[in-house]
């Protein structure tokens, strides 16, 4: 549990981590019927004329947000830059 | 005059009339807001001032000039907050109007409000939610339903002549059919969901909560269409939904699957389902059984796939560009981590990390890729179901409902979700509307689904058998 917090970047109490160990233990035991479904008839990749296929377009410019308004949000911020804590020492 | 309680259609035709004026509608709403959302807590926020200004200038030429229209917290309206219900974005603001709230403004609706809503959109009942839960106008003690449950309240309880959500799994359909309104999730690519916060990108869909299903198609004319800023949605086209609704059941096929009439279901919710069926059946709808026979493994696809996805989508938020950041993290890693503690509630981190683990290496196989195997079968009974019907009827939800804090365990809240998760799966459209009513004066919800792009007769066969009922009049005494 501590291996997947980490991975998924989520710092986890002591008293979380075995709750969730115990609640999303019972999900996946209860995931495991899919192991019994018989899904040799699927092909890696589907074929299925419904599903969404890529979508491609001109490579070419339109509107977007300005500097000003993706700053607008931003909890730290400094000359039209985001500002966060050091990474390289 | 009561002009709250009106449908969007009866309101235009006023309008147009000149009886009444914009302004007098927002009044109206805005008392009635004021009079009982202290009870449903449906609305997170209420600008009536700005309604008003909007009411205002509303060209009641255009398809829902001068309309009151909530909106879920997860879409972003221009220069307003967008919550998600989420601690992390109490302090955020869009700086830009979703796909559908830019149509909506075009087509002259007035934005009155944004509703409470499940923590992103992860879960069934409104309780997620940082901002405390909504609830159920039939009975106070009971929740709306998830993940719109605000937008869901306040049709249900007159406070909105109508309101957008969004549905991954249920979220539109089941609380609509908790809180006995009329919620349509379109077919997947039917709408842009441009704007909208994404939880789970292939099954996310935006759709609208109304009082009929007349009013269901009046917004879905509007807010369909391909939109070039979002490449899942589709370059079809967009009939005017309205056209068919008078076409008549007769000769409709509707396909009964067998696998959703399960054990565990409520009595009074079978009772009145099988009763629309005999409905449908004496009014010249021919009634077929049919076969889904993977909409058993619905549940499981669902929850590995959307955390999945969840888990990819809600990486974004790591206080860098928007968001409340942590003061306490010492390094980038850190600052994230700490962030995301701090920011999301349970349900959210626990949803992530499930999406997570089975993502993670040694697993992704054994889960996600045989999920998505899974999912493809369902897709295939779903295609094979529509050769031999035109929609197929179902429960919304196996109970009317239940209690707060009766459900503390996730998963028995994911079961909750069990009739509606395969449509998403499948990226067919459905439909929710009312067919009666429990012993303890609870609404009971009917599930219509049409095949992908086929609203016109999904909406077809709802509206007739509304018409046929008086379900859609009963209101809740607040």
């Amino acid at each position: 549990m501590a291996y997947v917090a980490g991975l998924s970047r989520i710092d986890l109490s002591k008293e979380e981590e075995a709750l969730f160990q115990s609640q999303l233990g019972k999900v996946l035991e209860y995931a495991q019927e899919l192991q019994k479904v018989d899904v040799s008839s699927v092909p890696d990749t589907p074929i299925d004329p419904n599903l969404p296929t890529n979508v491609l377009r001109e490579d070419s410019l339109r509107d977007s947000l300005t500097a000003r308004e993706a700053l607008l949000n931003a909890p730290k911020q400094a000359n039209n830059l985001f500002i966060m804590p050091k990474i390289v020492e | 005059m009561s002009l709250h309680t009106l449908t969007i259609k009866e309101l235009r035709n006023k309008l147009t009339a000149k009886e009444i004026s914009p302004k007098d509608i927002v009044e109206s709403l805005v008392k009635r807001i004021d009079s009982v959302d202290g009870k449903i807590k449906g609305y997170l926020r209420v600008n009536a001032k700005d309604a008003f200004a909007q009411a205002e200038k509303a060209d009641i030429s255009k398809p829902l000039g001068g309309i009151p229209i909530a909106i879920k917290d997860n879409i972003a309206v221009s220069d307003e907050g967008c919550t998600c219900s989420s601690k992390l974005l109490e302090n955020y603001v869009s700086p830009y109007d979703a796909t559908v709230i830019r149509k909506l403004k075009e087509a002259g609706a007035v934005l009155l409000g944004r509703t409470n809503l499940d923590e992103f959109a992860m879960g069934s009942s409104t309780e997620n939610s940082a901002f405390g839960r909504t609830h159920n106008p039939w009975n106070l003690d009971c929740i709306p339903g998830g993940s719109s449950g605000g937008s869901a309240a306040v049709v249900a309880a007159d406070e909105a002549i109508a309101a957008l959500g969004t549905d991954t799994g249920g979220s539109i359909r089941q609380p609509a059919a908790l809180c006995g309104c009329v919620g349509l999730k379109p077919t997947y690519g039917r709408v842009s969901r441009y704007g909208a916060v994404a939880f789970a990108s292939s099954l996310d869909q935006i759709g609208p909560f109304t009082k009929t299903v007349e009013d269901s198609a009046l917004v879905m004319n509007v807010i369909s269409g391909y939109d070039q800023m979002e490449n899942t949605s589709r370059p079809v086209d967009v009939p005017d939904f309205t056209k068919s609704l008078n076409a008549g059941i007769k000769g409709l096929r509707i396909g009964i699957p067998k696998e959703y009439f399960i054990d565990g279901m409520d009595k009074e919710v079978q009772t009145a389902v099988k009763k629309a069926i005999d409905w449908y059946a004496a009014n010249g709808a021919e009634i077929i059984d049919v076969s889904l026979p993977n909409t058993e493994h619905a549940i499981s696809v669902y929850y590995i796939v959307a955390t999945a996805e969840a888990s990819a989508n809600l990486a974004r938020f790591d206080g860098v560009r928007y968001g409340r950041r942590s003061p306490d993290g010492t390094d980038s890693i850190n600052s994230y981590s700490k962030t995301r503690e701090q920011g999301f509630g349970s349900e959210v981190k626990r949803r992530i990390i499930l999406g997570t683990y089975v993502l993670s290496s040694g697993y992704y196989d054994a889960y996600y890729n045989r999920a998505q195997k899974v999912r493809q079968l369902l897709r295939r009974d779903f295609t094979e179901a529509f050769k031999k019907c035109d929609v197929i009827l179902t429960p919304t939800s196996p109970t009317a409902a239940f209690k707060a804090g009766e459900k503390s365990d996730p998963l028995s809240m994911y079961l909750a979700d069990i009739f509606t998760i395969a449509v998403n799966l499948a990226e067919v459209c459905g439909i929710s509307i009312p067919c009666g009513f429990t012993s303890t004066n609870l609404p009971i919800g009917l599930q219509l689904i049409g095949s992908h792009f086929d609203e016109p007769r999904l909406l077809l066969a709802a509206h007739g058998y509304e018409q046929g009922h008086d379900w859609f009049k009963k209101k809740p005494s607040l």
